[in-house]
């Protein structure tokens, strides 16, 4: 009777287990991709012995062509555990296939003889796949990073303020990138639909250049807020950026600027029908009064 | 046929679009209302698109001709509730709904109709007398 | 680039037109696309659509979800056998139309879009393929 292909690899692997790891590690520990900076040797035994394990684990389970089946599961945490833990430490994701990859050579060592073609085989295609694994993980780790980055981001720049009844100012402060500028503008203008300002003052006192990027989103959000119904001023344009709208031939058109935002909430004031009173002025002596001395 | 429901509301008329409007029904929109502005005598017509999450340039070009149509019938319109990613859309779309106003929503769409016709009647000096319909 | 999933549409009729925004939203929100993003492309689907309907006498839109590796992707083919497009380059300027349209289906969806492509021949069709990236 000829025997099931691949019933040797798992008998092989739990027999063979220590001497495969230990050649693995010798192999390892003298490859030129070692990264002894990024892991010590304590270290590196672990992960190899606990993805050895978790090879063995999966090979046993039977189903030999497919890691994605319920059998592998267990083993596909394990490695993708691993593969979190290396992209921690900083390794490429090519080397952290790269070590899976590596397995190769002490496994096809261990089944040495006749006869066991198929199992050769199946040793490389399951390490291939579990390899590429790793570099998904990896992806999708550096995606949920990026996530996160991008809420933080969101939460720090979208100070949206209310000066006045019906009037919005959003103080931009720091370099403006095209998406950060995107995030923030629309966020104005879901501010403008919630509060029901008619007016939103875009103050960019605080940012050192504009390019044409960014400026082209500024305009971009002040015509949109006015096919909502509501209107812009640019304020705080530094001479600068005055400079640079020139020189890059972006055309301001009907949008309303102002050097300052005072000069900005001034005019708001007017455009929604209010204004401010002087009244009586309080004694800030007469406040003061008894709590605290100067001496 | 379906219709979309239009509302008086004194001397003005009000219109809320809440359904995905294929391109027959808003066609029927636009004669419907054309023929109300002229059977109640309206003065203005709001239009609240607060639920369309999506407007393109036939809707765009809808709006258009309603504004100009009631113009020609001596109402203004006024368009209210157009949602931040319509109106960032819109603006990449190149579609600038010229010569339609708008308000943030309906109550200051209310303010500007009822000051726009105030001008109106004003200026044209006469007595309207407001019709049924 | 892998594609994981596709489906072809018919555009026959007005209501067809609405199923194709309604699909391409939901399509648009599995992918994981913002607020805006999902907009723009439904609006530039309703675009394209009418104008297989109107102008090439109706034909079909195929959506493909997309995956780079790296983003999600949304494609949408729409094709149909109509006159063809006679001009091409009249009809990409902003405000051109052989019909009553406002002229912005095809310049617009371009801005709407990561990826426009245009393939018309006359008196065989017109084929208009339209990509948004997350």
């Amino acid at each position: 009777m000829k025997p099931k292909p691949n019933s040797n690899l798992g008998h092989i692997l739990s027999e063979q287990e220590s001497g495969i790891l230990n050649d693995w590690m010798t192999l390892q520990r003298s490859a030129g991709t070692r990264r002894a900076d990024l892991i010590n040797d304590a270290e590196l035994h672990r992960q190899s012995k606990e993805f050895l394990s978790a090879f063995r684990q999966g090979v046993s389970s039977g189903k030999l062509d497919d890691i994605h089946a319920g059998d592998w599961a267990a083993a596909r945490d394990i490695v993708a555990d691993i593969a979190r833990n290396r992209v921690r430490m900083g390794f490429t994701p090519s080397e952290t296939a790269t070590f899976i990859f590596s397995l190769k050579e002490p496994l096809f060592r261990a089944i040495d003889g006749d006869g066991m073609k198929d199992e050769l085989w199946t040793i490389t295609t399951l390490l291939d796949k579990l390899g590429l694994f790793t570099t998904e993980v990896y992806q999708k780790s550096r995606e949920e990073i990026i996530q996160k980055q991008q809420r933080e981001v969101l939460e720090l720049s979208t100070p949206v303020v209310k000066l006045w009844d019906g009037i919005l100012a959003l103080p931009l402060i720091g370099t403006l990138d095209s998406e950060r500028t995107q995030v923030v503008m629309e966020s104005l203008l879901q501010s403008i639909v919630e509060t029901g300002a008619g007016i939103a003052i875009i103050d960019i006192t605080g940012v050192p250049t504009v390019d044409t990027l960014v400026a082209q989103h500024l305009l971009k959000t002040v015509a949109a807020a006015r096919l909502m119904g509501a209107e812009c001023i640019i304020s705080g344009i530094r001479p600068q950026i005055a400079a640079t709208i020139v020189h890059l031939g972006v055309e301001l058109g009907a949008v309303i600027t102002k050097a300052t935002l005072a000069d900005a909430f001034s005019l708001a004031l007017k455009r929604t029908g209010q204004t401010i009173q002087r009244g009586r002025q309080d004694s800030a002596q007469e406040a003061g009064r008894g709590t605290y001395s100067d001496s | 046929m379906e219709h979309i429901p239009i509302l008086k509301m004194g001397e003005f008329l009000l219109v809320s679009i809440q359904v995905d409007m294929h391109d027959r029904l808003a066609m029927t929109l636009q004669e419907d209302l054309t023929e109300r502005i002229v059977k109640a005598r309206a003065r203005g017509v709001l239009i609240d698109i607060s639920s369309l999450d999506v407007v393109d340039s036939f809707i765009g070009r809808m709006l258009g001709h309603i504004a100009a149509m009631s113009r020609i019938l001596d109402a203004e319109t006024v368009v209210v509730g157009m949602r931040p990613a319509v109106a960032i859309t819109l603006v990449e779309l190149g579609l600038s709904l010229p010569g339609i106003r708008t308000a943030l929503n309906v109550e200051k769409g209310m303010d500007l109709l009822r000051k726009a016709s105030r001008q109106n009647h004003r200026e044209s000096g006469g007595h309207r007398v407001p019709a049924q319909g | 680039m892998s594609l994981l999933r596709a489906e072809t549409m018919p555009v026959r009729s007005d209501s067809d037109v609405v199923q194709v925004r309604q699909h391409v939203r939901a399509w648009a929100v599995e992918q994981g696309f913002g607020l805006v993003d999902q907009t723009k492309i439904v609006t530039a689907a309703s675009e394209l659509a009418r104008n297989a309907l109107v102008y090439g006498g109706g034909g079909t839109v195929r959506l493909e979800a997309l995956n780079d590796g790296m983003r999600k992707g949304l494609r949408l083919t729409f094709e149909d056998h109509g006159p063809g497009i006679a001009d091409l380059e009249m009809a990409m300027k902003d405000g051109y139309t052989t019909g009553t349209g406002l002229g912005l289906g095809l310049s617009g969806a371009k801005r709407l879009s990561n990826e426009f492509e245009l393939h018309s021949t006359l008196g065989e069709g017109t084929r208009v393929t339209i990509t948004r990236w997350k």
